[in-house]
């Protein structure tokens, strides 16, 4: 995950990655001086506003970017649970265990032109030859396209992609496939990683208007199980109620 | 179609609802010839549980006879007669193949709901109980929608009237459920089950069928306790003793061996805590109200098991934890699974040992439902257990 992409890991290394947390929460420099300069300058437009509310507002929102500045850290980033890498990176991971064998869920996988259907937040991605894909997500600002490269591809094991410096969203992730215990399937672990426009303040924007890609992985995992294991997706959709037009 | 409609907290109404349709090829549809108000409907009622919107079809005990069934359904056809859990389960995640049918992982299509209020996990759909568990449209209507049909609906092929098996359904299993947690030695164990209403009553009783040396029931409205004394229990009636003196005295000191909490989130009781409570809830800061669980871990002897068929909702505080690990004691709770019990007890149903009807108070028509929701939540009139006719 957080590995540098300058060395990808070895194929067929079974022990994967840990998204290296930074344990202190500490914020990325560039963000940290561009949050203390906001904040001095919210501040001291609050001691010089007239009206009292501006006064209040304007002085408490500018001390708590300062203070976010000088002490290094986000509180509403871990308020929101936004987990980042010390480069500024937010990760988003979570695991999902399907009753399926773990060959079956890579093929799924591994077709990676048909991964849009399991990962709605995409809208498409091209096999280009060799290792190279081309991946396009929809974003609030339009359709972004980069170039990503599998880093990594252990059948019925792991999938990891990359996607090439100097991508739109810089991002990276893989998927693991484990056996569980018993006679329970598959445990199938995605992580991913991705270097927000606007660094975490950025990731909370995205968050507070909505945009979770940790509830939207989620989702995507417990669609996948459900495909996997029912072959359709439970629904409510069209019920009766006494709602207006008699629909739930 | 007519069905009984959640309007908001404390309005239930009956209206005029479009007909239920297929949705997907494992639904069937259900003409309802029976239909009950549930305890649990009361929280709803109440507005204590979250995410109700106004017009959703209410009703989590139903049965009735299956008039059409979408083209991936195997087991039912059109004409057969069924009572159906008020669980939803799809019968082939992890959780349902292990019988844990209320765990099921894929019924919820509104797992996140659930995710976000229990730990990141969400059991299964239920019927007409919140978005939480799913939003599925409920059973008290003269028909419904029954997503995995060859999963819950079980056929009953004899000639037992509705009101012998509807209670199938829920309460019957629900009670046994908390009875079977509670892993009776028989002839020795005593069984004290807080809360006399239907789901007190079966678990008495099922604590009797399992075996108990003696149950005692409390609770505090003369005509539950009757019922609960005519089946051989012995009574207390906490707002005229002090019920955790008379539990010590009644089992020679030592406390029952096993407690089953039947009453859950909304305990009435008495004393500060139950004022702490109380005030907590109207300022929405706790959704429990935990007499019924508090005085069931004062009260259990050591060694002994908790087990809460009663309903809870969110965070409580002030429980006495410092009690339950001094004595050991062991804790069994959740939603019923209902599925695995429904044929052992309809056999038990069949050999006369014993008739779930005897828990019914009120019969009336679905119109008379608003009425009886009130009439059941104040326990006027000697109410019980009130089972609706939709089509009378």
């Amino acid at each position: 995950m957080s590995e540098d992409r300058s060395t990808p890991p070895p194929e067929g290394s079974t022990t994967p990655t840990e998204p290296q947390t930074d344990a202190a929460g500490q914020l990325p420099a560039l963000e940290r001086s561009v949050m203390g300069s906001v904040g001095v300058a919210l501040m001291g437009a609050g001691l010089r506003s007239a009206r009292p509310i501006q006064k209040l507002v304007l002085g408490s929102v500018g001390a708590g970017l300062a203070a976010m500045a000088a002490t290094g850290r986000n509180p509403l980033a871990t308020a929101l649970k936004i987990r980042q890498t010390p480069q500024g990176e937010v990760l988003v991971s979570d695991a999902v265990t399907i009753g399926k064998p773990a060959d079956d869920l890579y093929r799924v996988w591994r077709d990676l032109a048909g991964l849009p259907r399991l990962m709605t937040h995409l809208k498409a991605v091209e096999a280009l030859g060799g290792r190279r894909s081309r991946w396009t997500v929809e974003a609030p600002t339009g359709t972004v396209s980069w170039e990503a490269d599998l880093t990594a591809d252990e059948p019925g094991r792991r999938i990891a992609w990359a996607a090439l410096p100097g991508a739109a969203v810089e991002n990276h992730g893989e998927v693991l496939f484990r056996p569980a215990p018993g006679d329970r399937g598959t445990e199938v672990v995605v992580r991913l990683a991705y270097r927000p426009p606007g660094g975490s303040a950025g990731a909370i924007a995205a968050r507070l208007f909505g945009e979770e890609p940790a509830q939207q992985l989620r989702d995507d995992l417990m669609r996948f199980k459900r495909e996997q294991e029912l072959g359709f997706a439970p629904t409510t959709e069209g019920q009766s109620s006494a709602r207006a037009g008699g629909q739930a | 179609m007519k069905a009984i409609v959640w309007q908001g907290a404390n309005r239930v109404g009956v209206e005029t609802v479009p007909d239920p349709t297929l949705l997907l090829p494992t639904d069937a549809i259900i003409r309802v010839t029976s239909t009950a108000i549930c305890g649990s409907d009361l929280h709803l009622l109440d507005g204590v549980i979250p995410s109700m919107e106004k017009g959703d079809i209410l009703g989590h005990e139903f049965m009735g006879e299956v008039v059409e069934v979408g083209r991936d359904v195997r087991r039912l056809k059109v004409g057969d007669r069924v009572v159906v859990p008020f669980n939803i389960s799809c019968g082939v995640c992890d959780p349902c193949r292990r019988g844990l049918f209320s765990a099921c992982d894929n019924s919820n299509p509104n797992h996140r709901m659930a995710e976000a209020l229990y730990g990141g996990v969400s059991g299964g759909g239920l019927f007409g109980y919140s978005h939480m568990y799913g939003g599925y449209a409920g059973g008290q209507a003269q028909y419904v929608r029954v997503p995995f049909a060859d999963v819950g609906p079980h056929r009953i092929e004899s000639d037992l009237r509705d009101e012998q098996v509807l209670f199938l359904t829920d309460i019957f299993p629900t009670g046994y459920q908390a009875a079977e947690n509670c892993g009776i030695v028989p002839g020795r164990d005593v069984v004290a089950v807080f809360g006399a209403g239907p789901v007190g009553q079966f678990a008495a009783r099922s604590a009797q069928m399992l075996g108990a040396a003696h149950v005692i029931v409390i609770d505090r409205v003369p005509e539950r306790l009757a019922m609960a004394e005519a089946a051989g229990c012995q009574v207390i009636n906490y707002e005229q003793e002090d019920v955790l003196v008379a539990l010590r005295e009644s089992t020679g000191g030592r406390g029952p061996d096993h407690v089953i909490d039947a009453v859950g989130m909304e305990a009435h009781g008495h004393g500060p805590g139950a004022l702490v409570d109380t005030a907590k809830q109207r300022l929405k800061l706790s959704f429990d109200r935990i007499t019924a669980l508090r005085w069931a871990l004062l009260s259990c002897a050591k060694g002994g098991t908790v087990s809460l068929p009663g309903v809870y909702g969110g965070l409580i505080d002030k429980v006495p934890m410092g009690a339950a690990f001094a004595k050991g004691l062991t804790f069994k709770m959740g939603q019923t699974h209902t599925h695995r019990h429904i044929a052992p007890l309809l056999s038990r149903i069949e050999a006369g040992e014993i008739d779930p009807s005897f828990v019914i108070t009120h019969r009336a028509s679905l119109d008379d439902a608003p009425d009886l929701y009130r009439t059941f939540r104040d326990k006027q009139g000697g109410c019980i257990k009130v089972v609706l006719n939709p089509w009378g």
